[in-house]
């Protein structure tokens, strides 16, 4: 539960020594409480004030970081059970399954898919985060292989290793040292042990509960001993059940503020159906709805990017406007001759217009400018994108080399700014062009150059 | 060590979705009627489930890519056969005409031929009849009107209906008994506020319901998902009376338009599945966010959600 400034006030110094930058402990405390100032400002405060401020000052669901380097994953760390309320934080893991019993082409398929299938969009990755390795041959050299394998062959992608067995898990953390993986799971059997892995490889620890109540059982013996690095799983293993799951789960952590609850969530959609098709709606449910790690049965590109996408809607933050980058794109392998539209850098707008230019068919130079990531109606009201903008973003881009003629066509909803772009651009013959993005074909299949 | 069973946190809901019956009173389907958050059972009744109307166009599709138009391939020029095709074949509980064919940008085709048209479909229908125009302002209260006049008894849902031409549609739909689709641009207050002129001009709240505005997946899905989602607490929450109306998503319109569902990529797997994964997907985001009414074209997206719907309720077999 977050402190008031009052109340952090009364665990300063209260020696009003300015050294964090403020004139008064108050000050400072107040800043602290609004989330404008760090702890690490103060160079006095003491060792139990500082732990005491932390736990308060964690958000209500703990942010658990598995594996290391570039394959690093976060999870959790969110604080909303609605996206408006403020944003989700930290993106849904998706996670591919493999088991040690399956053949070694088997795996190596699907450690190829992992390599492989990602997409650029919006000048991001997209791609799947970490595999899921399940000990099933109940071999331990088998599984401590198959871990060195993934991770040699994924470059270091965060795992899940998952088995009940100590043992097992202990030959397979031998195998790939330093890759902090997450452990799962821990039962009330297996804990201290379990704990006593993680403590010496720096692992994570998934808590596999049949109930919600014995989740928090074991979740609550390890924040007892210290553990705070943990992921939950409550046992559903229905679509309906693992909803109302993830709902518990999340309202508990933020509502009561219930710490045992109070960490990010694996589900596992490859146990709840042997339809890959309803897998990926399954897993979309639970991007959507609180899933920490989602675990896939396999990836296939066909269902992959569509639960990427959605990923990314879900996450993107719904108080920051996404924008693209300003400059030149082309779009179907244009010439001198083809036509130059320029629009916004929203990301929305670029999407849909330049996707309207490729159905037209009709190869184009898009050029974009730095609107701010606001829409074409909304920048050009804020003096955003008018004649000065325009007419400086044509000279600097170097369009003029790209062709021979002299036209340009902007946003219909810009038709205002025609005349004095004309008097900016001299040379330049402005066109205005349709309101609507779905108008864009019909009017670029009259479009002539010449 | 001992602790009390654990149970969830509950919300408590002040206020509820109206139910609104779409179609002829004797094989009307039932929507909305939430008094929770979507399927949150635990505390709550959700009323009716989530509804799926199928889509039909009133002219040919000509840019559709393979997958959405293999399923009716017999039947895209034909909207009465096209119909039929979706009740009796893939068992659609309601039918969406779209009347692209009139977009003053497109074929611009005359308003008492997408009239005669609607007419055609509603008779040949035994299951509720949307009709959604091109969502030109001016067109569409011709159009709208039309269609009104043409399908008197009927009890046709038409839309979309806008702040700019409200009065011409809802005139209309009024005086033939027609539900309205209340449509604006993904935003809380204007939805409100073009309920509440609506109500002003007359068109009684259990003829109503809205259109958020939907963006696809990948394309401002993530707007209408939370406009949805704020529209919801406001009315079960806030007691906001004017936002209590089931909200109809008329998407896949919206998914299948855009280029990933026609590139050619072995990284983006068998192009068809994708497709229909993308509409299916949509689908279920804007369901958990408090859609009532989905509308959707691929047999087989369908087929998955409404499973989906199902398992969700707790009725799946």
């Amino acid at each position: 539960m977050p402190l008031t400034g009052i109340e952090i006030f009364k665990l300063l110094p209260r020696t009003n020594c300015g050294q964090c930058g403020v004139p008064t402990c108050l000050a400072f405390a107040m800043n602290l409480a609004a989330g404008k100032a760090e702890l690490s400002s103060c160079p006095h405060v003491s060792e139990e004030a500082k732990a005491k401020l932390e736990e308060a000052s964690a958000p209500p669901i703990r942010p658990v970081t598995i594996g290391a380097g570039e394959g690093q994953v976060k999870i959790g760390g969110e604080t909303v059970l609605f996206r408006h309320e403020k944003r989700f934080e930290n993106p849904t893991a998706i996670a591919m399954l493999v088991r040690d019993d399956m053949s070694d082409d088997e795996i190596a398929a699907r450690l190829e898919k992992f390599r492989t299938l990602r997409y650029e969009r919006v000048g991001l990755m997209l791609k799947p985060d970490m595999v899921a390795l399940e000990a099933a041959s109940g071999d331990p050299e088998r599984f401590a292989r198959v871990a060195a394998r993934v991770h040699a062959d994924t470059g270091g992608a965060a795992m899940v290793l998952m088995s009940e067995q100590p043992p097992l898990l202990a030959r397979a953390l031998e195998a790939v040292p330093g890759s902090r993986p997450l452990l799962y799971g821990v039962t009330t059997e297996n804990l201290e042990a379990m704990l006593e892995l993680a403590k010496a490889h720096q692992a994570s620890l998934g808590v596999k509960g049949n109930s919600i109540d014995e989740a928090i059982a074991a979740s609550q013996k390890l924040l007892d001993l210290g553990c705070k690095n943990v992921v939950l799983d409550g046992g559903a293993r229905s679509l309906k059940a693992a909803f109302e799951e993830q709902v518990a789960i999340r309202r508990a952590a933020l509502l009561q503020k219930f710490r045992p609850l109070g960490f990010p969530t694996i589900v596992f959609p490859c146990r709840m159906t042997d339809d890959p098709m309803k897998e990926a709606l399954i897993a979309a449910t639970f991007i959507a709805k609180y899933g920490g790690i989602v675990v896939l049965s396999d990836l296939e590109g066909h269902s992959l990017f569509p639960l990427l996408v959605a990923r990314l809607n879900i996450f993107t933050d719904p108080q920051r406007p996404m924008a693209t980058s300003e400059g030149i794109y082309p779009i179907g392998n244009p010439d001198d001759k083809s036509p130059v539209l320029v629009t916004s850098n929203f990301s929305l707008t670029y999407f849909i217009v330049s996707g309207e230019i490729e159905n037209s068919r009709v190869p184009a130079w898009l050029l974009v400018q730095d609107t701010e990531g606001l829409s074409v109606l909304t920048a050009w009201a804020a003096g955003k994108f008018v004649a000065d903008t325009i007419a400086a973003l044509v000279k600097k881009s170097g369009i003029a080399d790209r062709v021979s003629h002299r036209k340009i066509v902007i946003p219909g909803h810009l038709a205002a700014e025609s005349g004095a772009l004309e008097d900016e651009l001299k040379g330049w013959q402005v066109l205005v062009g349709p309101r609507e993005g779905a108008h864009i074909p019909a009017y670029l299949k009259n479009w002539q150059a010449a | 060590m001992s602790w009390l069973a654990f149970t969830i946190p509950t919300i408590t809901y002040t206020g509820k979705v109206k139910e609104i019956s779409l179609g002829p009173p004797e094989r009307a389907v039932k929507v909305g009627n939430a008094g929770c958050y979507p399927f949150h059972l635990f505390e709550g009744e959700m009323g009716n489930p989530p509804r799926i109307a199928m889509e039909v166009y009133d002219v040919t599709p000509e840019d559709w890519p393979p997958a959405a138009r293999e399923p009716f391939a017999d039947v895209l020029s034909d909207p009465v056969a096209w119909a039929k095709k979706c009740v009796d074949v893939y068992g659609a509980e309601m039918v969406c005409l779209q009347l692209v064919s009139t977009d003053p940008n497109g074929l611009n085709r005359p308003a008492g031929e997408a009239a005669a048209t609607a007419r055609r479909v509603a008779d040949a229908l035994t299951v509720p009849l949307l009709v959604w125009g091109s969502g030109d302002v001016e067109k569409d209260a011709e159009v709208l009107r039309q269609v009104c006049e043409a399908c008197e008894g009927k009890h046709l849902v038409v839309g979309p209906v806008q702040d700019k031409n409200y009065k011409k549609i809802g005139a209309p739909a009024i005086g033939y008994r027609h539900t309205v689709i209340a449509s604006t641009p993904i935003d809380v207050n204007l939805a409100k506020q073009l309920n509440i002129l609506l109500g002003n001009l007359g068109v009684p709240d259990e003829l109503l319901v809205m259109d958020p505005t939907v963006g696809g997946l990948g394309y401002g899905l993530e707007y209408t998902y939370s406009v949805m989602e704020r529209m919801r607490m406001a009315a079960l929450t806030q007691q906001d009376d004017r936002l209590q109306f089931p909200l109809v998503c008329n998407l896949a319109k919206e998914v299948w338009k855009v280029k990933e569902v026609r590139l050619d990529d072995p990284k983006l797997g068998d192009p068809g599945k994708r497709g229909i994964l993308m509409e299916a997907i949509t689908a279920v985001l804007l369901a958990l966010a408090g859609a009532d009414v989905l509308i959707m074209r691929h047999p087989e997206a369908v087929r998955l959600v409404r499973g989906y719907l199902a398992e969700m309720m707790g009725v799946a077999a």
